[in-house]
């Protein structure tokens, strides 16, 4: 096992065992015995299989908080994805939330040979193109999200639909394709790199083929996927690939908002979008260029930002729950009415969350897509809807 | 789970038939109660019946979740058949209103998959339905066998697919 390039690729060789990230780790203070510190130095020591078998690789939400608070700058994150890589198949299988339903959607997709019904949510109005264009709009898998968590009541596809109305809006019109499949982004961080690769090969190869230019996504998962751990799959230059927040903040300025759009609402920095990409301001620059519309923030913002604690599908248990529950009263405390996010997996985990019986009415709070803000105020806007 | 050698290409000749046609895989999970005493009943009774299909028991229907369903699909089953007990006769009250509601989810999830709808049934068969096991069965067999091989089947994979699928 080529322990020493994992030590030195991520760094984990020049820690010296302050204990910060264990300190910092969201999972952590939520009370589990879970020890960022006790992954490293494993690793630094050679045996990280020993850590790995005790299941506790799949306990990291992989949220990079502890990589912000390191002060040698451990990559704690990829530790934890290169670990989970190396023991993937020599470990018992994890046991993933919903049955590992999700994780087995991926890998069919990743197999493939099946046509998708993925375009069903593109409702008439909304302008797309055929399988070449400048602009790809890239859906993701919030179609899939809402027919199986039906009873938390989702529309994370409503993001999407506003997305594209936003960019047909300001004269786009995106290619969306029923071709598209999952990026792979929960199977590459469980650890299953093969059929991540299948999925990067096929999407990497769909929209070299569209021609696009520029790819725009609502899903900070895509997005890091894309912009990231897809670079190697391009046999040319890759499209300029971009959040849904960053393209409307480009664009800013071209709309004509409606006026007394007086709401408070309150942003949630998804662990992709911020700590792994830090895009901290777009998504704030597109809220605050809403007239009347009155953003506040959490006292854990931007780098300091609690996750949704279940971005991967790789686990869910009772401190995930302890961790979105005091999140939701974080946002509540501001006095928001709405909760803003900018990825569907927040929407998901935090409206998990808030359908607890004895605790909802504490923590309740709308939850809505940047994008669909954003359409909500817009003169000629169709409301995005719930 | 590696003694799943070929798909199609396994015909396990029943005595009777001569021809080479294609015998699909399909899982039945039945509900301990009722739809697997019935597949009992149909045995005791010597009813006739195409025996392409493997059945998982579970005590109870509601413990059908899509999961079940998608991994029986990931492995390359052909066709899925989720059984138990009639609405009202749930040995544990409701579970059957739960496997409906999972159920449903589940067939919604296998349509934007791009699987046939054929593929999938849900049917309640009492213990004493021996004679309707079978004939559900036989029509499913006959659905799914006209469908044709799961594009998802093991034909199509590579040695490592789906190795982890289970949790």
């Amino acid at each position: 096992m080529p322990t020493t390039d994992l030590k030195k690729s991520t760094r984990s060789w020049a820690c010296y065992d302050c204990g910060k990230c264990t300190a910092t780790c969201p999972v952590a203070r939520a009370g589990s015995d879970y020890s960022p510190r006790r992954h490293v130095l494993a690793a630094n020591l050679g045996s990280p299989d020993d850590t790995a078998l005790d299941g506790s690789l799949a306990s990291c939400l992989t949220c990079s908080l502890c990589d912000k608070r390191c002060p040698v700058q451990v990559d704690y994150t990829n530790l934890v994805r290169r670990l989970r890589e190396q023991t993937y198949h020599e470990s018992a299988p994890t046991e993933c939330p919903h049955g590992g339903a999700l994780q087995s959607l991926m890998r069919m997709m990743a197999h493939g040979g099946t046509r998708q019904n993925r375009l069903e949510w593109l409702d008439g109005d909304l302008k797309t193109g055929p399988e070449t264009g400048h602009v790809f709009y890239w859906t993701g898998c919030a179609m899939y999200y809402d027919a199986f968590f039906t009873k938390l009541g989702l529309k994370t596809i409503d993001g999407s639909r506003a997305a594209v109305r936003l960019m047909n809006y300001l004269g786009f019109t995106p290619v969306v394709s029923p071709e598209e499949r999952c990026c792979g982004h929960d199977l590459l961080w469980n650890g299953d790199r093969e059929n991540f690769e299948r999925l990067a090969r096929h999407n990497v190869k769909l929209v070299a083929e569209s021609g696009a230019e520029m790819l725009v996504t609502s899903c900070a998962e895509c997005l890091r996927t894309w912009r990231i751990d897809y670079r190697a799959f391009f046999d040319k230059a890759p499209p300029k690939v971009l959040h849904v927040t960053e393209f409307i903040a480009l664009h800013r300025n071209e709309f004509k908002y409606k006026t007394n759009d007086a709401r408070r609402v309150v942003y949630q920095d998804p662990c992709r979008l911020g700590r792994h990409l830090g895009i901290y301001d777009p998504p704030r620059d597109v809220l605050r260029a809403i007239p009347g519309l009155d953003l506040a923030e959490m006292r854990k913002a931007r780098e300091g930002a609690i996750c949704c604690a279940g971005g991967t599908w790789s686990n869910c248990d009772r401190f995930a729950k302890k961790i979105q529950v005091e999140r939701l009263r974080e946002a509540r405390a501001t006095g928001a009415e709405i909760l803003a996010t900018a990825c569907p997996k927040c929407q998901i985990h935090f409206r998990c969350a808030m359908n607890d019986p004895n605790l909802g009415g504490d923590i309740a709070i709308e939850m809505r897509d940047v994008a669909q803000l954003v359409v909500d105020s817009l003169t000629n806007g169709h409301t995005a809807g719930m | 789970m590696d003694d799943k050698t070929g798909h199609s290409a396994k015909s396990k000749g029943s005595r009777k038939s001569t021809s080479t046609r294609w015998n699909p895989e399909i899982v039945v999970f039945a509900c301990n109660w009722c739809s697997y005493a019935g597949a009992d009943t149909a045995g005791v009774s010597r009813v006739q019946h195409e025996p392409h299909f493997r059945m998982i028991r579970v005590m109870c229907s509601g413990r059908i979740q899509p999961a079940f369903v998608f991994h029986a699909f990931e492995k390359g089953a052909d066709g899925v058949l989720v059984s138990g007990c009639h609405i009202g006769d749930c040995h544990y009250m409701f579970g059957n209103e739960r496997a409906l509601e999972q159920f449903e989810i589940t067939k919604n999830v296998v349509r934007i998959l791009g699987l046939e709808e054929g593929r999938l049934r849900l049917e309640w068969i009492s213990a004493a339905e021996g004679a309707r096991f079978a004939k559900v069965i036989d029509e499913f067999t006959k659905e799914v066998r006209k469908l044709g091989p799961s594009p998802y089947g093991a034909k199509n994979s590579s040695a490592a697919w789906g190795k982890k699928a289970t949790a």
